[in-house]
């Protein structure tokens, strides 16, 4: 694992190590026949080798946009990034000529997608689509790259790799499918992992298969993981630090423990308070009041204020910055100690 | 419905007895020939009671959805019996179906898809009283719409609004009051939060649950979502490719499941509780669910339980309280088909 030096004060687990990605600032924005979506607006958030990142929030927060970007894989247009720096290694890749980010996606930063189905060509057998990766990034024969496939599938715990690595994707099911996904990803050993819900569309019984699968692979090529949810409960089970974010930003960003026991933010505690247990019966759910604001019009000062118990005048006005909650730990809101208090 | 519901006392509004569903597999174009059967539903049996929520868990494939449209009668049982009020839903056509109908509503899972996009939300609504005008007189249909909507918490003013205008979780109060709009008395959600955001899933359960008070409704509550289940279910029935595989009350079947795919697929939920996920056991389960068409014989869990021996591939397990519960006070006595029924409790809530 190679790390250039990097100026940095984000701490990692091993404190002298630089971390993998760090993205700083970053904004993106989408041009609409109803004015500028504004997707994202100002995401900071770094992962180190061997870490977990999960990036949380709900549809249109912007989550899987980011991750786009970081990958390199926006439409562009009608996506814009206005400003921002993603630095990889040390290196910030938004400067990068076209050429030198394609060295770099699926060799280096490899990303698993939600939808396995959609995602695989129909027409094309499982064995000649994870070849592809060698055939193209490594230039090896189309006999040399079914048996690297073949190895692969093995790795990712398909039974009768060898029988079936000529099937065609319908053939598999979910789970399966979502492995072949997952070996796509692990062909050229990337340095990163970015997953975009990859176990949603899953069964709760196969979604912990391919949880365990891939924090069991991140482990044994000590890869840096961006995980992608919704679900709070995969979150808790798997990461190292939680980036929680509403309409672009990050409100919340902090290790696992501590924001499920006592988060900074309203919204995330508002979510955690509206999710049912299963070890408990619970009596009415907390539910958080209103709608995700329109990215078009994001609501002036905090984009939370509308929906938030708290808010009071300096909300609708003053965005609030990234507070500074003890050493690891950062909450976008003005009354964060409120919130940590009751 | 946090308190729970006396079961024993009271008869139950709709009876299901050894309900069978098969989707034929034809072959040939001209002669269809019939090949085998996807056996999407095989001999299902429970009761619902007034007033109460019962929950139907499994994963996808395991015939829960099948079951709510033979319910409705949407789809043709194979055999079996839906017994509403002493008729047989099954049995029944035409006129005395519309009846039934009236009394026995849906709620879809996905609200984008279950709206008419060309109908206004007034329509929409309103569009089950031109099936049954003895519910609302002409002149007051516009009146009843407002009042739905003002029940399911949208403003009355929307009436003349198209699904588009609307987000995910309104569209789905829209699906919501569409189904109250005849005062049934059954409601049958399948998966009717699982297309929502987090933060909109709790407003519509309260919804749904505040409407269960006021209009004293029984939910059959389809989904895959354990922990929504048991939030909203008085009981709950855990299916497995087209068999109950364990039911009970909540208590039974979250805090003492004696069926071993219970255990495993609770064990399998994640926790929003980081805390837990050292000590928590978990139960990986290995492989995939076999296909309906040709089912494993004896007991359908075997081929993925670490339990399973000889006997569960010649004898298939009856859905009964094990012999070696009936005696038992807690809500460990509950029904279980399996021959090896043992507690466990995986979710560390007792």
């Amino acid at each position: 694992m190679t790390v250039i030096d990097d100026v940095s004060n984000v701490p990692a687990p091993d404190a002298a190590l630089a971390p993998l990605l760090e993205v700083r600032d970053l904004h993106v924005e989408f041009h609409t026949r109803d004015g500028i979506a504004k997707a994202v607006n100002g995401v900071n958030y770094s992962v180190s080798a061997g870490e977990t990142l999960a990036v949380l929030g709900e549809s249109g927060s912007g989550k899987s946009v980011s991750a786009q970007a970081v990958m390199g894989i926006l439409d562009m247009p009608p996506a814009r990034i206005p400003k921002g720096e993603i630095f990889f290694q040390g290196r910030d890749m938004l400067k990068m000529s076209g050429e030198e980010r394609r060295k770099i996606r699926g060799r280096k930063i490899a990303m698993i997608f939600q939808d396995a189905l959609s995602s695989l060509n129909p027409v094309l057998s499982v064995g000649y689509q994870l070849g592809e990766m060698y055939r193209v990034h490594q230039g090896l024969s189309r006999k040399a790259a079914k048996a690297k496939s073949i190895e692969l599938m093995d790795r990712v715990r398909i039974p009768a790799a060898r029988e079936r690595v000529n099937d065609y994707p319908h053939q598999f099911s979910g789970g399966m499918r979502q492995r072949i996904m997952i070996a796509m990803a692990l062909a050229l050993e990337p340095e990163l992992i970015i997953a975009d819900e990859p176990t949603t569309a899953l069964d709760v019984t196969v979604q912990a298969q391919v949880m365990e699968l891939l924090a069991e692979l991140q482990r044994e090529y000590n890869m840096g993981l961006i995980l992608i949810t919704h679900d709070l409960g995969v979150v808790a089970d798997v990461a190292d630090k939680i980036a929680v974010m509403y309409a672009g930003r990050i409100v919340e960003d902090a290790p696992v423990h501590d924001i499920y026991a006592r988060p900074a933010h309203p919204y995330t505690k508002g979510l955690l308070q509206s999710i049912p247990r299963l070890d408990q019966k619970g009596q009415e759910l907390y539910a958080i009041k209103g709608l995700p604001p329109n990215l078009t019009r994001i609501p002036a000062g905090c984009a939370f204020n509308p929906r938030c118990p708290m808010a009071q005048d300096i909300c609708r006005t003053d965005v609030p910055p990234l507070h500074p909650v003890g050493t690891a730990r950062g909450s976008a809101c003005h009354f964060w100690k409120e919130t940590l208090g009751d | 419905m946090t308190e729970p519901t006396p079961v024993t006392s009271r008869e139950p509004i709709l009876r299901v007895r050894g309900l069978v569903k098969h989707f034929p597999l034809t072959q040939g174009i001209l002669f269809k020939k019939q090949v085998g059967a996807v056996k999407a539903v095989d001999g299902v049996s429970f009761d619902l009671y007034p007033g109460e929520t019962l929950g139907i868990v499994g994963e996808s494939g395991c015939g829960k959805s099948t079951v709510a449209k033979l319910l409705m009668n949407l789809e043709q049982a194979t055999a079996g019996e839906v017994f509403y009020k002493g008729q047989d839903i099954t049995k029944l056509s035409g006129r005395a179906l519309k009846a039934v109908r009236r009394n026995i509503q849906m709620v879809f899972q996905d609200p984008y898809t279950s709206l008419n996009p060309r109908m206004t939300v007034g329509d929409i609504i309103g569009e089950p009283f031109d099936i049954h005008p003895e519910v609302a007189p002409k002149g007051d249909r516009r009146k009843r719409v407002q009042e739905l909507l003002d029940v399911v918490g949208l403003n009355p003013e929307y009436i003349n609004r198209y699904p588009h205008q609307f987000s995910g979780g309104q569209r789905q109060r829209i699906g919501i009051a569409r189904g109250l709009a005849l005062n049934p008395e059954i409601i049958i959600c399948d998966e009717p939060v699982s297309a929502l955001d987090v933060s909109v899933q709790a407003q519509v359960i309260n919804l749904m649950e505040k409407l269960q008070d006021e209009f004293s409704l029984s939910y059959i509550f389809i989904a895959h979502d354990l922990s929504i289940v048991r939030h909203i279910s008085d009981r709950v029935g855990v299916m497995y490719l087209g068999k109950m595989a364990e039911i009970g009350s909540d208590a039974a079947i979250y805090e003492h499941p004696t069926h071993p795919y219970t255990q495993a697929l609770l064990s399998a939920v994640p926790v929003p509780d980081p805390e837990a996920r050292e000590h928590r056991e978990r139960i990986i389960l290995s492989g995939d669910v076999p296909s309906p068409a040709n089912p494993p014989s004896g007991c359908r869990f075997r081929t993925r339980c670490w339990k399973a021996q000889d006997r569960c591939a010649q004898e298939e397990p009856l859905l009964a309280i094990p012999a070696r519960f009936a005696q038992a006070t807690t809500p460990v006595a509950h029904e279980s088909a399996c021959h090896f029924a043992e507690e466990k409790d995986v979710v560390g809530a007792a």
